[in-house]
């Protein structure tokens, strides 16, 4: 292997090394895996739900938040949101919900390149990764302030109804409605993905520094 | 002395006796005031206390747990019984008795919209007489489709008795869909009833005219005057009733009464009951018996046997008369083709009903305190046999009454009507007694009960004057018991006076028990019309939608309306002197909140509720111009209107749809003219 690629991606163990630690390479690489599979698998699933609960509405009214669209009572919700001079839950987050599916994908080729380079790079790569529930959450709640503070102030129930901020998780109140938010499968998943990335990136870190620092000290 | 001192001393004893026995009543009387009845404890306080302050006994506390559906629980089985001449139809939970709906049939109705707007209004248009729009109606006998003779709960056909018109309800939103006017008669009686696969409608006649009913003098009844019976096709793919495959069958001028369709061994046959085989033509103004005594003179009257199947074949093969366009098989080829018998029956009967399996045909006989029961098996081996007491004026072949029977039963005074249930109980309504008789079937329903078949064993009375009974699905092939409903024409003294107009009264029976333990539980106001006859069906059956299964949905058609308005595509387009508005409703504004017209103008208003939210109903009300529609979620409905005059009207949502239902209003500004 040449110098700069072996730089670039990190030294080879060799086929002594292999035979006599073949479990230590083994688990990152199936730790990582598994966790690009979760994270694929992600895509197809909710990863938020929120209930909306009030007396006239026995069973209450429901919106499943999938990475590029809302299923549910959207419609329903939108028609008493206009009450209070809340945009439309269509216009919320139409960049993140057109790029979304790219986006994922690509944290899992990422993924899966960190899994072939074996050095301290392979953290970079995970990152993305391993930071993206959290980082959808963040965007939730950016959204979810931008929507409940937003109100339009000529709205007919615009003096009875403060801006407001609905819990990401959890429980919280507006109006006659209880609001109860919970984690979709997807996301629960994709948190998943990002604990085994960590736990990988550890397996990873241990199977091959000791060749990193082998090669250091050859340098 | 002593005898002497004896009879002094007497009367004052006697007096005292009479005075200690006073007493001791009297006292016995207030103790047992309020708590004399043996009481009932349900174990708990609160419960035990309103038994007491409401003075219930443990009949009622037994009667109030047998029919409380507790609050947002729903019921076990819906009826449909016929408004009478408010032209309706109720729709009524059981045991609860809750009246849930009133569908409009023959009758315009505003909460519905149902008349009101151009679709609705050429429903009732389609069925004019004489090119006239009847504004009411005078519904019969409500008729649920069946599958292999049992209740499918898709549609609900109904007969309009005043003007020989039949009308069907889908069931899938509980809305009339069509209306079909007889072309031959201008009133009927027997129907609706269909035939166990409802293959066709059958519409009976009832009072005899010259069929067409153009003009014949009374002198010419026997001569020109004729009865008939109607069988519409139901075409199931699309439906409806056609026209196509559709005939009638010219009947002897006596009045047709109730019908009912053959089922299993019995399949293929239509029965009819008949009176006034007298063909008395009235008169009482002339000294002639009124017609209550001149229908009424002989002992005997005639079931109808009709063979429906060999009449349909006969049509087919071109053997019928065209009478207004409309195919009648002629009598003399119904005699003659052996589509047609007649079988004695008691005199002036009313209901004719087949038994489940389809075996016994029960006639009640108003006159007469029996109920008749004929045998199927002996009808048709008297067929076979020819087995005939003679024919009557027209030819028609009268089989042996005594070759036919099974069983006669006395069962008390004014028999009209007969249900049954799965026990191999009959239940038949006895008007003049105001009771219920239960009584025992024979053969195979033997083994159901303990009592001897055609054996009297239980007599409920009902408050008052039982017209028809219903059972739970008490006439199909498989019949549930459990409730029957006595629908007593009067009710006295049963509710608190609301004027000389008294409400009907709808009594449940429990009769899931056997012998003669059925007990009255509740009774029920009908003060919206005159039920006549009902249908029971298991509640599971319905399948009604909860909303309209798109928003633009055109529910007259069952289709997308071609006008549908879509959010954010409301406009208001003129062309010349007509207006064309689409526009959207939706809590709480309509778009467009003003219309702008001239007076002259010619408006197409198309409204479309965008709302697919459960209830979120609007209402459409246009003060002046005699305009309320009712928008269900997805509803879309189109009403034309000419501007009359200038001036300003406001148009709003007459249905209160939400807090800021009030302010759901627009302006309909009608400048002058030019």
């Amino acid at each position: 292997m040449p110098a700069w690629m072996e730089r670039l991606l990190g030294p080879r163990p060799s086929a002594e090394d292999l035979a006599r630690h073949r479990a230590d390479f083994l688990a990152p690489t199936l730790v990582l895996a598994v966790a690009v599979v979760l994270l694929l698998t992600s895509i197809f699933l909710p990863y938020w739900h929120i209930l909306l609960k009030a007396p006239q509405y026995p069973g209450g009214l429901r919106v499943e938040a999938y990475l590029n669209r809302l299923e549910g009572d959207v419609k329903e919700i939108d028609g008493l949101n206009h009450y209070i001079g809340m945009r439309p839950l269509g216009e919320a987050a139409s960049l993140e919900r057109t790029l979304s599916i790219f986006a994922v994908a690509t944290l899992g080729l990422l993924v899966i390149g960190a899994i072939f380079i074996h050095n301290r790079k392979a953290l970079w790569l995970a990152l993305p990764g391993l930071v993206f529930p959290a980082v959808f959450l963040g965007d939730l709640y950016f959204w979810l302030r931008n929507f409940g503070t937003n109100l339009d102030p000529r709205a007919p129930l615009s003096s009875s109804i403060k801006p407001f901020v609905p819990p990401v998780l959890g429980v919280g109140h507006v109006g006659q409605f209880a609001t109860v938010a919970t984690p979709g499968a997807g996301l629960i998943l994709a948190t998943l993905a990002s604990l085994l990335i960590l736990a990988g990136l550890w397996l990873h870190r241990r199977a091959y520094k000791p060749l990193v620092e082998e090669l250091d000290e050859r340098r | 002395m002593l005898r002497k001192t004896h009879r002094r001393i007497s009367p004052w004893a006697g007096a005292a006796i009479l005075l200690l026995f006073v007493v001791f009543a009297w006292t016995s009387a207030c103790r047992s005031g309020g708590q004399g009845q043996p009481t009932v404890s349900l174990g708990s306080g609160d419960a035990d206390r309103v038994i007491a302050d409401r003075e219930l006994s443990p009949d009622d506390v037994f009667a109030a747990l047998k029919t409380y559906v507790p609050t947002g629980r729903h019921d076990d089985y819906v009826m449909f019984a016929s408004g009478g001449h408010s032209g309706q139809i109720l729709v009524i939970g059981v045991p609860s008795m809750r009246l849930l709906k009133v569908i409009g049939v023959f009758t315009p109705e505003p909460w519905q919209g149902w008349g009101y707007s151009d679709e609705t209004r050429a429903v009732l248009a389609s069925a004019k007489v004489e090119g006239v729009e009847m504004k009411w109606g005078d519904t019969h006998h409500p008729a649920l489709s069946e599958t292999a003779g049992d209740y499918d709960g898709q549609f609900l056909f109904v007969n309009d008795k005043a003007h020989a018109r039949i009308a069907r309800i889908d069931l899938r939103d509980f809305e009339t869909k069509q209306v079909v006017k007889n072309p031959i008669a201008l009133s009927d009686h027997g129907g609706a009833f269909v035939t166990p696969d409802t293959e066709y409608v059958i519409e009976g006649g009832q009072y005899a005219a010259p069929l067409g009913w153009s003009y014949a003098s009374l002198e010419q009844y026997a001569e020109e005057y004729r009865g008939m019976v109607t069988l519409w096709k139901f075409d199931r793919e699309a439906g409806e009733m056609v026209e196509d495959g559709s005939f009638a069958i010219e009947l002897p001028p006596y009045w047709q009464d109730l019908c009912d369709a053959g089922k299993r061994v019995s399949d293929g046959w239509i029965f009819c009951n008949s009176f006034n085989t007298e063909m008395a033509t009235g008169g009482i103004e002339d000294g002639k018996p009124p017609f209550e005594a001149g229908a009424s003179q002989r002992d005997m009257d005639y079931l109808h046997l009709i063979d429906w199947r060999k009449a349909a074949q006969l049509v087919a093969d071109g053997r019928a008369q065209r009478i207004k366009d409309f195919p009648v098989l002629p009598l003399d080829v119904a005699v003659e083709e052996g589509v047609l018998y007649f079988l004695p029956e008691p005199k002036s009967p009313h209901g004719v009903d087949v038994t489940p399996g389809g075996e016994y045909l029960v006639i009640a006989g108003k006159l007469d305190p029996h109920v008749t029961i004929f045998s199927w098996e002996k009808i048709q081996r008297a067929i076979a046999d020819r087995n005939f007491s003679g024919e009557d004026a027209y030819g028609v072949p009268i089989l042996s009454f005594d070759a036919a029977l099974e069983s006669q039963l006395e069962v008390g005074l004014g028999p009209l009507h007969t249900q049954f249930d799965d026990k191999g109980y009959a239940y038949t309504s006895l008007f003049l007694d105001t009771a219920v008789a239960r009584w025992t079937l024979g053969g195979a329903y033997s083994s159901l009960h303990e009592e001897a078949p055609w054996t009297l064993v239980q007599k409920i009375p009902v408050h008052y004057n039982v017209g028809h009974v219903v059972a739970a699905e008490g006439d199909t092939v498989s019949p549930d018991g459990g409730y029957l409903v006595s629908l007593n024409k009067w009710s006295v003294d049963r509710f608190l006076t609301v004027g000389p107009l008294h409400p009907q009264n709808f009594q449940l029976i429990d009769i899931s028990g056997k012998g003669d333990s059925m007990r009255l539980l509740y009774d029920m106001a009908i003060g919206i019309g005159e039920p006549h006859y009902v249908q029971m069906i298991k509640a599971d059956k319905l399948q009604a939608w909860e909303v309209y299964p798109e928003v633009g949905w055109d529910p007259v058609h069952q289709r997308k309306h071609p006008n549908a308005v879509q959010a954010g595509e409301e406009r208001v387009l003129r062309k010349g002197d007509t207006v064309e508005v689409f526009m959207t409703a939706a809590r709480s504004h309509f778009v467009p909140e003003k219309v702008e017209v001239k007076a002259g103008d010619h408006v197409v208003w198309h409204i479309t509720n965008v709302e697919s939210a459960k209830d979120a109903t609007h209402g459409f009300a246009l003060p002046a111009y005699d305009i309320n529609l009712s928008l269900e979620p997805g509803e879309s409905t189109t009403f034309e209107l000419d501007v009359r005059k200038s001036g300003v009207y406001t148009y709003y949502c007459s249905e209160f749809c939400s807090a800021l239902h009030l302010e759901m209003v627009g302006y309909f500004l009608a400048a002058p003219g030019a």
